[in-house]
């Protein structure tokens, strides 16, 4: 979708403002939500790129005036409810309605160190041939998805050339909707600055793009 | 006017004040309370199991990861040829794997080319190696313009470069990771690897600065 979270090359947000001695969390509710979303995150019942996806859902404006753990807590509200976790009236009410049974979670705290550095993994089997070698001309297409999808406004159209082939990826698109994962192969595409901005661009600079194949057609 | 808002809400209020003077809990802090109490309640989560992941970010997964990656390669040269060769596997043999760290890929800055990551569309970042992210990285500032004007930010966070160096911007749209592994300072020769890895900074990884001079200390 064509939504405010695709910000590359856009002008008016200001100078970037580092913050010294910054902490983690700059509140304790931000660690509740980072650790809640994880943790009802391991029901299964959605993927990361559904994950992103409600996020890229809240109103342009809502997104904009929301810091990035007011975003994570407003898409896991919508997320547990959309899902079948927890019903519209138990979060309405923050009680859990007495007739449904209660659970037992899939991960507990001696669980955590397992999880922290467990490996998952987005790589996927596949016997398909890339259709793209490194080296080569490609250009991005001129597309325009009304759902998730990873291929930013600013490359759209622009030509650019395969950098690394990472072999089959599940393929966010499909992925995001229930749809299956569709893997797919993914390549980072190197373009050109000034293929991207225009002369102004300084001639030796670069960006790299991580891009499925769908994304991409033959110069 | 939205970055005056983003940094207002960034800082997260957990307390307001009230007329009495009193800290109260923030509206925000409130409906996280609520949430979680509702997900315990239903056993969809294990309330210690929350503590013990904050808590795993707040003081066990950091940037001193990446900073002893950066110093074994600095420090042994077959490790770093495995490391720009297949990076995931490299930084688990020093024990750093996890979620946002799968598929790891390390850049290399050289005297003729600097690598900075950044990811437009939300905020990936490589959690294994260097934490959860500061909230510069996930600004709309940085979002928007390290694609665009990379010097320009670059400049502005104190890191002027010389016109004929390239800069090469990685865009993170798929779930491979960027890490950048920085140009060992000069008159280092004689450092062990720790002592190395304290000149390595976060912002050093992420390419908005270099290391620190031997005689300096790691922002």
């Amino acid at each position: 979708m064509n939504g405010v979270h695709d910000m590359g090359g856009m002008h008016g947000f200001g100078p970037v403002q580092p913050e010294a001695d910054e902490p983690v969390f700059h509140a304790p509710w931000e660690g509740k939500v980072y650790a809640m979303r994880r943790l009802v995150g391991a029901w299964r019942r959605w993927n990361i790129d559904a994950g992103r996806h409600s996020i890229e859902r809240m109103p342009a404006a809502e997104y904009l005036r929301t810091s990035y753990y007011e975003k994570w807590l407003q898409s896991l509200e919508m997320l547990v409810v959309e899902r079948g976790l927890i019903t519209a009236a138990e979060l309405a009410s923050g009680r859990a309605d007495p007739a449904a049974p209660k659970m037992t979670p899939p991960v507990r705290s001696a669980d955590i160190p397992a999880i922290a550095t467990a490996r998952g993994s987005s790589e996927r089997e596949s016997s398909v041939p890339p259709r793209f070698a490194i080296g080569q001309k490609v250009r991005s297409r001129k597309i325009n998805p009304v759902g998730h999808t990873r291929i930013p406004r600013y490359v759209r159209g622009r030509i650019g050339t395969v950098e690394l082939d990472h072999k089959a990826h599940v393929f966010p698109d499909s992925n995001a909707d229930f749809r299956g994962e569709a893997p797919q192969r993914l390549y980072t595409v190197r373009f050109a600055a000034r293929e991207l901005w225009g002369d102004a661009a300084n001639p030796a600079d670069a960006v790299l793009v991580d891009l499925w194949e769908e994304y991409l057609e033959p110069v | 006017m939205g970055d005056s808002h983003e940094h207002e809400h960034d800082h997260g209020h957990d307390h307001a004040h009230d007329h009495e003077g009193q800290d109260v809990p923030s509206a925000t802090a409130l409906r996280v309370k609520a949430l979680e109490s509702l997900l315990v309640e239903k056993g969809l989560v294990d309330p210690a199991a929350l503590d013990a992941l904050i808590d795993t970010y707040e003081s066990k997964i950091g940037p001193r990861n990446g900073a002893r990656v950066v110093a074994r390669a600095w420090a042994d040269p077959a490790y770093k040829q495995r490391l720009l060769k297949d990076a995931s596997s490299a930084i688990a043999e020093l024990g750093y794997s996890g979620a946002q760290g799968e598929h790891m890929v390390v850049v290399e800055n050289t005297p003729s080319v600097h690598n900075l990551v950044v990811c437009t569309l939300c905020s990936c970042y490589p959690w294994p190696v260097l934490g959860l992210p500061p909230v510069w990285y996930k600004s709309y500032a940085y979002r928007s313009r390290a694609v665009i004007d990379p010097r320009g930010v670059l400049a502005e966070l104190g890191l002027s470069l010389a016109e004929d160096v390239s800069v090469r911007v990685w865009d993170s749209t798929s779930e491979i990771r960027y890490l950048v592994l920085p140009l060992r300072p000069p008159n280092t020769d004689n450092l062990e690897e720790e002592a190395l890895a304290d000149l390595v900074s976060r912002d050093s990884m992420i390419g908005v600065a270099l290391p620190a001079a031997p005689e300096g200390r790691a922002p």
